[in-house]
């Protein structure tokens, strides 16, 4: 095991050179003054005559590709990610700001994920191909079948349209005036639930958590239709075994059979999908965020790919992937490590 | 295969959807009859009005739009959006019906180019194993290691808007499932003594593969291409929702759930006033990848043989 581990750890930086190189593959795809437009702050410094072929030259843009590559990697390294126009500030900046809004977003998107998709899988293989397993197929497959884009139009549509219970955005204006501009509200975490109950604040949490509750709802949808078919699959499975029969030939009532003897084992396959899954999670953020106006990450990714803000979009992928890595080597190694049969070659 | 058939159709999940794909094609192939095109570019939605406001079903065409075609000597063949408006006038029915056209295109042209390339990738890296092996997969991991729906929305911003675009991104980022897929099967069916028995015959690579390793895996592939299909078609869809898919006015359904998002609310004291523009679009799209999930989900209990027999 310690030997895959270690070999996992070395694959890490090919990979992650792998990464850097398809996104410049990509990034390269544009025209040198395009890609220069990424570092411009100001669009008047391009009048003053050659000032175009100048700044090209400085930032190495017609360069030949394993050369431009380098130098890319180099402002990288110093996390000189280029201008945002969309967010008219430098992307690093950009990033830093959105980052808490959207990791507050998925990590409380996380626990329905996981809950529910491992409920009903557990109870639609139990009663497998009962009316109670078919029902909660279908709704899985139609839930599956419905994409997140108009799922969400629906909620919003539903709790704020009709009932106007839960309205977009992150927080309401008279709770934006005490977090980011009263002193005596301090900004611990950034991520705005915590803060409020640090600062022992009761009002400003509610009301940031009645704002997460639609992006929440829409951005983990489809995830639990998935994580409950796997559930689904994988303890069918395991009731079949013969230690489950052993355990219900001695006597041992359902329940402890089911939840303590069948769902622990069927559940480490889940739980390495549901680490791989939360990660593949963070693709859903742009169109959750756009839907109810929700001020991250994916929100501000979204309108600058339509202003053809490439900066923005490059760097919002290079972040993605990154984490993605990460995720991912987190999720093989402890897989390793909760499932000794494990001995990836 | 007729076994898998005969399952497809007795099994009644599997049997709507059949139902519904039949439903579709149908569509698909009568557009030009159901909805007579009003200019030269079929796919470009005909509008029905300036208004930036979306109108209600049975809305008449406006009168300065049919001064238009009148002088530009066109037939107006129909006259009224039946299921409304969107915003900016485009008739909702028309896209819907050339929309199915657009998804047909999408869903089979990128699963079928990118199963292609999966298919060479895993065999080449099945069957040469070693170093060529190593570096395939490593390849392969490193275009997983984005996000599907983020991956495309770089490429299709960079590459500029178009479905062509769109359907580059798309294949660029979905092939590496294939290529684990044939991969894996590949390999397990490598050391059957008929393999080494045509090796032994001196029979050459390129052969081996197509002629003997590859029928037996492929239809693997080509179930799991019909159940990527759906999703294909919700992705192409996301991106023109977020306004990098397909140009404006496109008959794509995508775009036009995008069209809807501002007016979802409705106006004040007017909740979902504006239902038609989501809700149509909402259900042909729904439909559609509902249909290829029904197939698919029988076939993927038909051929795990844990369950066989069990259905």
């Amino acid at each position: 095991m310690l030997s895959y581990i270690i070999r996992r750890l070395l694959l890490l930086p090919v990979i992650l050179i792998g990464v850097t190189l398809l996104i410049y593959c990509v990034f390269s795809l544009l025209s040198p003054i395009e890609r220069l437009a990424t570092y411009i702050h100001d669009p008047n410094t391009l009048i003053i005559p050659k000032a175009a072929e100048r700044l090209i030259a400085k930032y190495h843009l017609s360069d030949p590709f394993p050369l431009g590559y380098i130098n890319w990697l180099k402002r990288i390294a110093h996390f000189d990610l280029g201008w945002s126009r969309t967010a008219n500030q430098p992307v690093k900046d950009a990033i830093s700001q959105r980052f808490p809004a959207t990791l507050e977003l998925v990590l409380y998107s996380i626990i329905p994920v996981i809950l529910v998709g491992i409920w009903l899988g557990v109870i639609s293989a139990v009663h497998h191909n009962d009316m109670l397993d078919q029902t909660i197929r279908v709704t899985a497959i139609i839930g599956g079948s419905l994409p997140s884009f108009i799922f969400g139009l629906l909620v919003l549509f539903i709790f704020y349209g009709i009932l106007g219970w839960l309205p977009p955005g992150r927080l309401s204006s008279w709770a934006q005036d005490i977090v980011y501009t009263s002193s005596n509200f301090h900004s611990y975490t950034h991520l705005i639930t915590i803060d409020a109950l640090l600062n022992g604040n009761l009002p400003i949490f509610l009301d940031a958590l009645r704002h997460l509750i639609a992006p929440i709802i829409t951005l983990s949808y489809i995830s639990w239709a998935f994580l409950l078919r796997i559930t689904r699959s994988s303890m069918l499975d395991t009731l079949r075994k013969d230690y489950v029969k052993t355990a219900r030939s001695k006597g041992v009532d359902e329940y402890t059979v089911i939840h303590l003897h069948a769902q622990r084992n069927a559940l480490i396959p889940v739980m390495t999908v549901a680490g791989t899954m939360i990660i593949h999670m963070l693709g859903g953020v742009m169109i959750t965020e756009i839907i109810f106006d929700y001020p991250g990450l994916g929100f501000w990714t979204a309108t600058a790919a339509q202003q053809l803000d490439y900066g923005s979009v490059i760097s919002f992928a290079l972040l993605f992937a990154t984490l993605m890595v990460l995720g991912n080597l987190i999720v093989d190694v402890s897989y390793a490590l909760i499932d000794p049969r494990v001995r990836l070659e | 295969m007729n076994r898998i058939l005969r399952k497809l159709f007795s099994n009644a999940t599997s049997l709507i959807g059949i139902i519904l794909l039949i439903i579709f094609v149908t569509i698909a192939i009568f557009a030009p009859v159901i909805a007579p095109p009003l200019s030269e570019d079929y796919y470009q939605i005909p509008r029905m009005s300036w208004d930036i406001n979306p109108q209600p079903p049975g809305s008449p065409m406006s009168g300065d739009i049919r001064d238009i075609y009148d002088y530009m000597g066109t037939e107006i063949k129909y006259d009224r959006a039946i299921c409304g408006t969107a915003e900016g006038g485009y008739d909702i029915f028309y896209g819907l019906i050339w929309g199915t056209r657009t998804a047909f295109k999408i869903g089979i042209i990128t699963v079928t180019v990118s199963m292609l390339i999966g298919i060479v990738i895993g065999s080449i890296s099945a069957y040469f194993g070693k170093w060529v092996d190593e570096i395939l997969m490593r390849i392969t991991d490193i275009f997983l290691s984005f996000p599907f729906l983020v991956a495309a929305m770089v490429l299709t911003t960079v590459l500029g808007r178009g479905l062509d675009k769109v359907m580059i991104a798309l294949i660029v980022f979905g092939w590496m499932g294939y290529a684990r897929l044939i991969r894996g099967s590949i390999l397990s069916t490598k050391e059957e003594t008929y393999i080494m028995a045509a090796k032994a015959l001196g029979v050459n690579d390129g052969k081996i593969i197509l002629k003997h390793l590859l029928p037996n895996t492929i239809f693997l592939v080509m179930v799991q291409g019909s159940m990527n299909i759906g999703s294909m078609v919700i992705t192409a869809a996301a991106l023109s929702f977020l306004g990098v898919g397909a140009p404006v006015g496109y008959a794509d359904w995508g775009q036009m759930v995008s069209f809807a998002r501002n007016w979802i609310i409705g106006s004040p004291g007017h909740a979902g006033q504006y239902w038609y523009t989501v809700l149509y679009p909402g259900i042909f799209i729904v439909l559609f990848v509902l249909a290829w999930n029904l197939i698919g989900d029988t076939l993927r209990d038909i051929l795990d043989p844990r369950l066989r027999g069990e259905l």
